[in-house]
């Protein structure tokens, strides 16, 4: 296998982006990661692209030739390809990518992520989202997605006596994130209260416990690292990939709060960089809603079962804690277009790692980490890059 | 949702039809044509539940899709079936009752209406036990 490096990354503003449509926003992104690797069109060998339903929000399919076509590729024939895998589509679209270059398929490769939800009403979008889960026997019963992770949340409160405040203290840290990331859809800094007298979605979840729906793409250019100094003078290379499934239904699972995918990919991404969780500077969770950081920070090894909470609430996960987690803000205040997501944890990982994430920088950042959740767990992408 | 897609799962949403394996003695619920532990040396065949079970976690769904947006706020939970498998249903009961580990048995309801004249969903809720 070959080493690979990214070398060019791009993201569109996340937020409702009335005026602009799929198109527009994957032509941006793509359009950004180019510049950014200084790289032509015509050296792009081949495109994968994350999007989890472009089919129920914008009644649109087969978006790896639109993309190619609208990329200026139609003419030149390449590969393309839609990869799907509800929220964890990005993060997937990385991963086979990363894999095309590694096998020496492929030289120059697109990783993107796309989606556009502002497109349908509020209604038809929270519906497509259920499609994440089992929709036949968790769906079809009244189980929303904020429904499932508050039970994923009324379990973890029963057995580790999390309190809610310390779980509103997420959302509060990743907003003051978002605060400091100008793609960000809610550049805006919270109190406790403005989330505990949210209202309430799901019991125990509040609206400020939950991802927005978002508009928005992103883009990475991987290479053979070998060949990434012909592009850029900071390549980023990739020092695992990994991937792992669940059950379908959260029901199924064997502990209802614990995504045993993650702890399944995270073990195998810090065995192939052989690295551990103490390696890693920071790391970009999948916070589609509070709780979930909660479980990914202990399921990836960061602190133990049942610790997080107050882990969080004692400022460990901030900028400067002991492990940063979500500094773009997570999908909580940086906005979650689905397909985009997994994607967009690779843009901030990598700004970081080049030392150009401004007033969110980490200090000396040196090892990162990305970790992209489908559905209540059923897929996690994980990642794990680093300065050369 | 077409009149097929519901109406070739009326035995397991009316009468809580699942499976078994006979090599294992596992059950399923949703039921399963394949043991995930006995792989191609399973044997499955029907199973009528009981219907009692105990409640994992729940939440209550305060924002509502349409289609259940009557009679209002619902309970949703994870239920233990007594045979083994878990399930995701509504528990009808005032939500300040519901608790972890709570005895309820399966009932007969209507789940949810495609709109005001379209199909209605019926299938398996749970009450707290007396």
């Amino acid at each position: 296998m070959r080493d690979v490096a990214v070398i060019g990354v791009g993201c569109t503003k996340f937020g409702e982006h009335w005026e602009r449509s799929f198109r527009d926003l994957f032509v941006e992104a793509g359009a950004l990661a180019l510049e950014d690797a200084k790289l032509a069109g015509e050296k792009i060998d081949a495109m994968y692209v994350g999007n989890m339903s472009a089919g129920r929000f914008i009644e649109q399919e087969h978006i790896g030739a639109l993309i190619a076509d609208y990329a200026g590729m139609a003419s030149r024939h390449i590969p393309s390809t839609r990869v799907e895998a509800a929220c964890a589509s990005g993060g997937l679209a990385f991963r086979q990518a990363v894999i095309a270059v590694a096998s020496g398929m492929e030289d120059i490769v697109v990783a993107a992520g796309v989606e556009k939800m502002t497109d349908v009403e509020p209604g038809a979008s929270t519906d497509a989202l259920t499609g994440a889960a089992d929709r036949e026997w968790e769906g079809f019963v009244g189980a929303t997605f904020p429904g499932l992770y508050a039970m994923i949340a009324t379990d973890y409160m029963h057995k580790y006596k999390m309190t809610r405040e310390q779980l509103a203290h997420v959302a509060v840290k990743n907003h003051y994130n978002g605060a400091r990331n100008p793609i960000a859809q809610f550049p805006t800094e919270i109190t406790l209260d403005t989330v505990l007298k949210s209202t309430v979605v799901a019991e125990p979840l509040r609206l400020f416990d939950c991802s927005p729906i978002t508009d928005g793409a992103a883009a990475v250019i991987v290479a053979p690292l070998e060949r990434a100094k012909e592009f850029t003078d900071t390549p980023i290379k990739v020092l695992a990939t990994a991937q792992a499934s669940d059950s379908i239904a959260l029901h199924d699972r064997r502990d209802i709060s614990t995504l045993d995918a993650t702890v399944a990919a995270g073990q195998r991404a810090f065995r192939m960089a052989k690295l551990t969780h103490k390696d890693i500077d920071m790391v970009e969770v999948h916070d589609c809603f509070s709780i979930a950081e909660i479980c990914a920070i202990e399921d990836l090894g960061f602190c133990k079962k049942g610790t997080a909470g107050k882990f969080t609430a004692d400022g460990e996960t901030a900028l400067g804690g002991k492990i940063p987690v979500n500094t773009s803000g997570g999908l909580k205040a940086c906005g979650h277009p689905v397909g985009a997501t997994g994607i967009k944890q690779v843009y901030e990982i990598v700004q970081q790692l080049r030392g150009e994430a401004g007033k969110r920088q980490v200090d000396g950042a040196k090892i990162g980490m990305t970790h992209n959740v489908g559905g209540t767990g059923a897929t996690v992408a994980v990642h794990i890059l680093g300065r050369v | 949702m077409t009149v097929a897609r519901f109406w070739r799962k009326i035995p397991q949403r009316y009468n809580l039809v699942g499976t078994k394996c006979e090599t294992c003695g596992r059950h399923f619920f949703p039921p399963r044509t394949f043991c995930p532990d006995c792989r191609r040396n399973g044997k499955i065949v029907d199973h009528k539940f009981a219907g009692f079970g105990t409640i994992v976690t729940y939440s209550v769904i305060q924002t509502e899709p349409d289609q259940f947006a009557s009679p209002g706020p619902y309970v949703l939970a994870i239920i233990k079936l007594d045979e083994g498998p878990q399930m995701t249903s509504q528990i009808i009961c005032d939500p300040k009752d519901v608790k972890i580990g709570m005895r309820v048995r399966s009932v007969f309801r209507r789940i949810a209406t495609d709109g005001e004249s379209g199909i209605i969903h019926y299938g398996t809720k749970f009450v707290p036990v007396e």
